[in-house]
């Protein structure tokens, strides 16, 4: 019975410090620090939010990047992916349908491989930076702007490894699309 | 593979052997309750606790009483997790208006978090509230950490004992860990987190215009302080569900790199604890050497194999299920990193990743979870496997086995190899009776091999507690969740109360001198010995198992036929 009553003073007492206090004081401290970054990475313009820098859109329009597939169409209600295992054949199918259009759009060139299949959050806001100069040429045609100029964004706004070393080469799509947006105009969105 | 893979690996490597005694030597003062830098500032936490627990932290324990209180502490820790989750609908801090959990649902994840399993079968952003993910989850990811460290160093009290028949405190060991190790810690690390993009906010989901006009809802919460203590105690459970795949989860490779790193650290750690209590600090170190040459062993092969041509797919190095920031590399040694140790928190899907490194993955937990293993458990389990080789080394030259200067006899065996064979039971069972009954197989996801793994993965995953999954199954059914509960609840308490039983029997012998036939047990041979029997035991037990799934799924493959 006494352990019984230690235990159970001894966990309300650790519910109230770990459970919060603890989270109450990094809140605390990340507004006091980092405020943006601890409530989300917004991006807002006039007033309305437009998104979150670390959280995929979809895109589809012929003016914008495309991103990786995502298995919970990038409504991350909940996130995920689509669990696939890696000879199911409707994997198979779904790469087929996406090379398709990827060719049908970009030419009959390869494909970069991360263009193809869904990411593990479903809302993977970035892509290789080779499967963005993949998709320059598409951009410019319907943008109606040359090339080098779409170039020039892509070049500027992808990142390399990190400190030099970790992880890969990336580059933003919401930050990417965004810049097309504000250098060309948004022109009819469809 | 690139140079700059090898090169972060070399560097992750690198620092893991760096940090090792820094942190050891700190833990093993901490536990001893010697002078160090934190006693000063958080000493008033310490004493706070005590004095309110109303516990006599200074009386060390017999292996009868600290199994006890423990016991009582986990079963009382399950009843508070359950309870907040039937009534978080009642409760503040609630934006999203989540109601009640189901009875079954809030049982597994019971049971999950205090067993530092944090196998989910919700979808966190779905499912919590932020007031449940604070004080239910967030608490127990604390605690049932600082429960494994404390058995841990217990277990080691009572192998360096000279014949006191007692190995410490159980409320003394939880409080000290909790508060000068695993808080310091991780508010640091939270606040390091943020800085990446982690949330840490009370706020509403965010409704979202996107750039072509649709409409999203992003999910927020106090992520940060939760994510910090998920790795740093090898627990796991993702604040969101898609775990350290999440962007708000795990944002940059510098992210994910210190998370790698913080669910290494204290399971390696331990090692040089180990040593430093038993006055043993070469035999800490031959452990450390066994379990650094199993993980970087297990995580050449799986980078081998993912970096494999898919015959079916036509593709190599595949990014299904993985994020760009990581690529091919880091999703690999994540998921090594994450099974060896009982961690389980994932940044690419283990469904979708190659078949063998997914058998690998498994692979890691079947072994019971010593390559580094989770907090504490990694070493407990580890010293199941030391004395299994100190007794077969015994029995084969005729003498009876000693292990650090006490004779190891019937007793202490019987718990080890009940403490052995308990988890794999539950893994083979589990999987058996799911593999042929209705309620097992109406939640695949994947049909073939791939669907048997699938049940194999989970069972492997619940006993371990490690909490990973391939995640096609849909686990959130009655049958799943109280299979896998009862699976925990063995994986965890029947390796716990008999090393701390066999602890106790050592912890009453007196210590005898080193003669000419001891078994020396810090030597590069004994090592050998060692890998070979966590080897034999894995693979006998194991090797049929994986054959039906990942193996047959890599001949397929590399043949190119799909199902």
């Amino acid at each position: 019975m006494k352990t019984f009553l230690s235990s159970l003073r001894l966990m309300i007492l650790m519910t109230l410090v770990l459970g919060l206090g603890y989270p109450l004081l990094v809140a605390g401290l990340g507004w006091a620090v980092f405020p943006a970054k601890a409530g989300g990475s917004l991006i807002q313009e006039q007033g309305q939010t437009r998104g979150s820098e670390l959280i995929g859109q979809k895109f589809e329009s012929e003016r914008y990047f495309w991103g990786r597939p995502s298995g919970i169409d990038f409504n991350p209600q909940p996130s995920g992916g689509t669990n696939l295992g890696p000879i199911n054949p409707n994997l198979k199918k779904q790469i087929q349908e996406r090379e398709a259009k990827m060719k049908a759009a970009h030419g009959p060139g390869a494909v970069p491989g991360e263009l193809l299949v869904a990411s593990a959050s479903g809302v993977d806001p970035e892509i290789s930076p080779e499967g963005a100069r993949y998709q320059i040429k598409r951009v410019a045609q319907a943008r109606g702007v040359s090339e080098e100029r779409v170039h020039q964004l892509v070049d500027q706004l992808s990142q390399g490894r990190q400190l030099g070393l970790l992880g890969e080469e990336r580059i933003n799509l919401l930050r990417l699309n965004s810049a097309l947006d504000r250098e060309f105009g948004k022109g009819s969105t469809p | 593979m690139t140079v700059f893979d090898w090169a972060q690996l070399i560097l992750f490597l690198g620092l893991l052997v760096a940090a090792t005694p820094l942190m050891g030597s700190f833990i093993a003062k901490v536990m001893a309750g010697e002078k160090h830098l934190l006693l000063r500032p958080l000493g008033f936490l310490e004493r706070l606790s005590y004095r309110l627990g109303g516990v006599d932290a200074a009386t060390s324990m017999t292996a009868r009483q600290y199994v006890t209180s423990l016991m009582v502490f986990n079963l009382l820790g399950i009843a508070f997790v359950f309870a907040l989750q039937l009534l978080q609908g009642l409760l503040p801090l609630n934006p999203q208006g989540l109601g009640a959990v189901s009875w079954h649902s809030a049982l597994n994840t019971a049971v999950s978090f205090v067993t530092n399993t944090n196998w989910q079968g919700y979808a966190g952003e779905t499912t919590m509230s932020y007031l449940t993910q604070m004080t239910a989850l967030t608490v127990q990811n604390f605690l049932s950490a600082a429960v494994g460290i404390a058995v841990a160093v217990a277990v080691a009290r009572g192998i360096a004992a000279r014949s006191t028949g007692t190995i410490g405190n159980f409320w003394a060991d939880l409080v000290r860990v909790t508060v000068y190790i695993l808080l310091p810690c991780s508010v640091l690390y939270a606040l390091f987190l943020i800085g990446q993009g982690v949330v840490q906010n009370f706020s509403a989901y965010v409704q979202v215009a996107t750039l072509e006009g649709g409409s999203q809802l992003i999910p927020m919460g106090p992520a940060a302080s939760q994510v910090s203590i998920k790795m740093l105690g090898t627990n796991g459970g993702g604040f969101f569900n898609a775990n350290s795949a999440f962007p708000f989860e795990n944002p940059t490779p510098l992210s994910n790199f210190i998370q790698m790193f913080s669910i290494l650290l204290i399971p390696a750690a331990l090692t040089y604890t180990y040593g430093t209590i038993t006055r043993a600090r070469r035999h800490g170190w031959v452990l450390f050497g066994v379990m650094m040459s199993l993980f970087v062993s297990m995580t050449l092969l799986s980078l081998w194999s993912e970096f494999t041509p898919n015959g079916v797919m036509g593709l190599t190095g595949m990014m299904e299920g993985k994020e760009t920031r990581f690529g091919v590399f880091n999703s690999v040694l994540f998921s090594n990193v994450t099974t060896s140790a009982s961690c389980g928190a994932i940044n690419a899907l283990h469904s979708s990743l190659s078949p063998l490194s997914g058998g690998i993955a498994m692979l890691n937990m079947m072994l019971g979870e010593i390559v580094f293993g989770g907090v504490g458990a990694g070493l407990y389990g580890m010293l199941l496997f030391v004395l299994l080789t100190v007794f077969i080394a015994g029995l084969m030259v005729g003498r009876t086995p000693e292990y650090l200067g006490k004779k190891v006899e019937s007793r202490e065996m019987t718990m080890v190899i009940l403490a052995v064979l308990a988890p794999c039971a539950c893994i083979l069972a589990g999987t058996a009776i799911s593999a042929v009954v209705e309620g097992g197989l109406s939640s695949l996801a994947n049909t073939g091999p791939h669907g048997f793994s699938e049940i194999l993965y989970a069972f492997t995953s619940a006993a371990a507690n490690n909490g990973s999954a391939f995640a096609g199954l849909n686990a959130n059914t009655p049958y799943y969740n109280l299979m896998l509960a009862v699976a925990m609840f063995i994986g965890r308490f029947a390796v716990i109360v008999p090393i701390l039983l066999a602890a106790g029997s050592l912890a009453v012998k007196p210590p005898a001198p080193p003669s000419a036939g001891t078994f020396e047990t810090d030597s590069a041979f004994f090592g050998g010995l060692l890998i070979a029997v966590i080897l034999i035991v894995g693979a006998l037990t194991f090797i049929p198992a994986l054959s039906l799934g990942p193996i047959v799924e890599h001949m397929m493959m590399i043949r190119g036929q799909s199902l």
